[in-house]
């Protein structure tokens, strides 16, 4: 039975770790409403790109454009996207092993082959991938503390670069999608070469419409092609970071949760070792005044 | 006829910066800048930098300035898919100035760490800024 002073140390302590953990859940709350904004106000943006994209696509004559022609992956580049703070939950540890997994399946042998080049965003992810004998093409610790679209764009180029010049065949990206404030979803998606979805509906609005071309489709296209890499690389950081405060909203609501059920059960045992010692007590008077009173 | 209205939308990555009925819009077509009025044939065209012009149904005219983009006409529906745009008034022509001699001074110096397409992209962007702005 721990002593009544261990027993109320111990109720201030964890109720210092529950205001700590109460406070980072309101940030991340604040945070993730921006950031969440931001994934919403792009989706327009998304919706016209991926129209443009599949306008123009047909028009295309295959194995023209390397960006979109597939070839024997020999090398694989990986871009894993990690947040950089820690507290939210399984947010990276997920991450983590679905990169780890799909290098597995993708190029059974990266471990001895050096098949693989990773591209790491995320101060957590570089930290882990640090410790293992794999080569590391880029890491980007603390990323997300000063999230801009020029250095997304930065990173797109040189991914797109290391493609054109052969020493990748494919890039995948692994990032946690936002689907609610609770829930997040890991994507495994194929960057480069680009494989664009054929929607069916969006080809039927455009099907019969003579369209002007200024310049030409194909012209329009290589305009198109670029941008549309880019965004769709924002837009995966845009998710992972919206993904990222939820999973810490919810994490740090959960540690509140538990600190307030655990200062519920100290103040029981307080209470208990309390009512025991003044029983204790006044046991011992009572005996007292008895002896004196024999 | 030219004063019908119809819709235009003018979105970028970052949000949608305008949606309204307008009469007339103009951008800078890569070959050559055109404007928009109603009941213009289906067309689409990629956009150079330059300068973006509403004019909404009540005479309301917005102004600005894009890095390039793409816009669509089909229906009398316009949809402007721009890398940026930035409304003329806000323009910072302190800013714009700077980022201009800074790429200047990056081309001149020929390095080999120097991105000549990125700081020439870089010095385009700042002098359209400062043209649509009005200064130099």
């Amino acid at each position: 039975m721990p002593t009544l002073r261990e027993v109320r140390n111990r109720i201030v302590g964890v109720k210092k770790t529950q205001k700590i953990t109460r406070a980072m859940k309101m940030v991340a709350a604040a945070k993730l409403r921006r950031a969440q904004g931001a994934v919403i106000a792009a989706r327009p943006y998304a919706r016209g790109m991926k129209a443009l994209l599949q306008h123009l696509l047909p028009s295309m004559e295959p194995g023209t454009e390397p960006l979109l022609t597939a070839r024997p992956v020999k090398t694989l580049a990986v871009v894993v996207i990690t947040s950089d703070r820690g507290m939210c939950g399984a947010f990276n540890t997920n991450i983590m092993r679905a990169a780890q997994a799909h290098m597995a399946t993708a190029m059974p042998d990266f471990r001895t082959s050096r098949s693989v080049r990773l591209f790491l965003l995320g101060k957590k992810g570089s930290d882990f991938f640090s410790k293992q004998q794999l080569p590391i093409a880029e890491k980007h610790p603390g990323f997300f503390n000063h999230l801009n679209s020029g250095e997304a764009a930065a990173v797109v180029r040189r991914l797109i670069d290391m493609y054109l010049r052969g020493e990748v065949d494919r890039v995948d990206l692994v990032y946690n999608e936002f689907k609610s404030v609770a829930q997040q979803r890991v994507i495994i998606e194929q960057f480069l070469p680009m494989v664009p979805e054929v929607g069916a509906h969006a080809a039927d609005t455009h099907k019969g419409v003579d369209y002007i071309y200024e310049p030409s489709q194909k012209d329009i296209f290589s305009a198109l092609l670029p941008r549309y890499l880019n965004f769709t690389f924002w837009k995966a950081l845009l998710e992972s970071n919206a993904s990222e405060q939820g999973a810490r909203m919810a994490a740090m609501e959960n540690a509140t949760e538990n600190a307030r059920e655990m200062i519920e059960t100290l103040q029981l045992q307080y209470n208990k070792a309390r009512q025991a010692a003044i029983t204790k007590e006044l046991l011992e008077v009572v005996s007292g005044a008895d002896a004196l009173k024999a | 006829m030219f004063d019908r209205p119809f819709a235009v939308e003018i979105i970028t990555p970052e949000q949608t910066v305008l949606k309204v009925q307008a009469v007339s819009i103009s951008a800078p077509g890569v070959q050559g800048g055109f404007q928009v009025l109603y009941g213009h044939a289906p067309l689409l065209s990629s956009l150079g930098p330059g300068k973006v012009q509403v004019q909404e149904e009540g005479g309301v005219t917005h102004v600005y300035a894009t890095g390039g983009g793409f816009l669509e006409v089909r229906d009398n529906h316009v949809i402007a898919m721009l890398d940026s745009a930035e409304r003329v008034e806000d323009i910072d022509v302190e800013r714009a100035r700077a980022a201009r001699d800074r790429a200047a001074e990056r081309l001149r110096k020929h390095d080999a760490h120097v991105d000549a397409v990125r700081a020439e992209a870089a010095l385009h962007r700042a002098i359209n800024r400062l043209r649509i702005a009005g200064v130099s």
